[in-house]
């Protein structure tokens, strides 16, 4: 026959309460694990979205290498597309960007030095055309077509047309600015 | 106050003029010490309306000199590809310009490469240089 005295309910539902409290309990322990491991793993990377610590432009760079564009930070392409830029420079692009034999070591070196090494920055991109990165192509995706071709803009190689910090290497997001002379009738289309 | 000696005055003003003639050589050109460079090289006069007309010729390309520079390069203008700024070519626009002659010939280089798919020859840099300097802002 069934146990059905008040006594034992009492005590099955206070057992019932117990494990569902311990379940409650491990649950929230198992969250609060995946919290700090997920905080842990995805700060740094949100905190990359430009380089850490600007690297200190090497000069002969800056006065040779942003005579035409932004002396992009050196961060933000690997070794590899560096090495590969600096031994094509007579056909740089459509252009001819070549060097005397001592600039070209002297800023082949420093390239090397400071290249990129985060892990989204490790894939060489197509053409080494920073702007053809996977990680820049999804940072940039809000952005619609129409604008890079506008005479405000001119080119996503133009980095400094929005983003106001870009010559001394800062890229944050809270510095971006909506480009001088772009028209008006783009606001729309502007990420906000 | 009693003046200083005539004689005293000429050496002082040979010493200045020898000591500022002697370290322009030294560190600086000019427009026209690089003009002047060219033009013996060309072996014939500079002919300035040749040289715009040489810069503002595509030369059977995509790009002349002016598409970067303007055709009156008196102002800063924008490059045709990236939209940089770049300032004015002309020394009389901008005083910084034709005064270190490496940086000419760099520039000559690899711009007459973009151009003309070619060097340029001494004759037609002299042209365009002699143009440059007339050109007022």
């Amino acid at each position: 026959m069934k146990k059905t005295s008040m006594l034992w309910q009492q005590k099955m539902a206070l057992a019932q309460v117990a494990h569902a409290a311990a379940a409650i309990k491990n649950i929230a322990n198992a969250i609060a694990t995946c919290l700090l491991l997920g905080s842990l793993t995805i700060a740094p990377t949100a905190l990359a979205d430009a380089p850490r610590v600007p690297v200190a432009p090497l000069p002969r760079y800056t006065q040779e290498c942003g005579a035409c564009h932004l002396a992009y930070p050196p961060g933000l392409l690997p070794a590899p597309s560096w090495k590969r830029l600096m031994g094509g420079l007579t056909q740089h692009f459509g252009t001819d960007a070549s060097l005397d034999a001592a600039s070209a070591r002297e800023i082949s070196t420093w390239l090397q030095d400071h290249a990129g090494t985060t892990p989204r920055v490790m894939e060489e991109p197509p053409l080494d055309r920073i702007t053809r990165s996977a990680w820049f192509v999804r940072k940039h995706r809000e952005v619609e077509p129409e604008i890079w071709k506008q005479p405000a803009v001119r080119s996503a190689a133009q980095c400094g047309a929005c983003h106001r910090g870009a010559e001394r290497g800062s890229f944050r997001e809270s510095e971006i600015q909506f480009p001088k002379g772009l028209d008006a009738r783009f606001r729309r289309a502007w990420p906000d | 106050m009693e003046e200083f000696m005539p004689a005293t005055r000429l050496v002082l003003s040979g010493i200045i003029l020898a000591a500022t003639v002697a370290s322009a050589s030294v560190w600086a050109s000019t427009p026209a010490e690089q003009l002047a460079a060219l033009t013996s090289q060309a072996g014939r006069p500079a002919n300035p309306s040749a040289g715009q007309a040489f810069f503002n010729a595509t030369h059977g390309r995509e790009w002349s000199c002016a598409s970067c520079h303007g055709a009156q390069p008196t102002k800063a203008t924008q490059h045709a590809s990236t939209g940089k700024t770049i300032q004015a070519l002309a020394p009389g626009a901008n005083p910084e310009r034709f005064t270190d002659p490496a940086k000419t010939e760099k520039w000559f280089r690899r711009n007459c490469n973009d151009v003309l798919a070619r060097a340029c020859s001494a004759a037609e840099k002299a042209d365009i240089l002699a143009w440059l300097i007339g050109l007022t802002p």
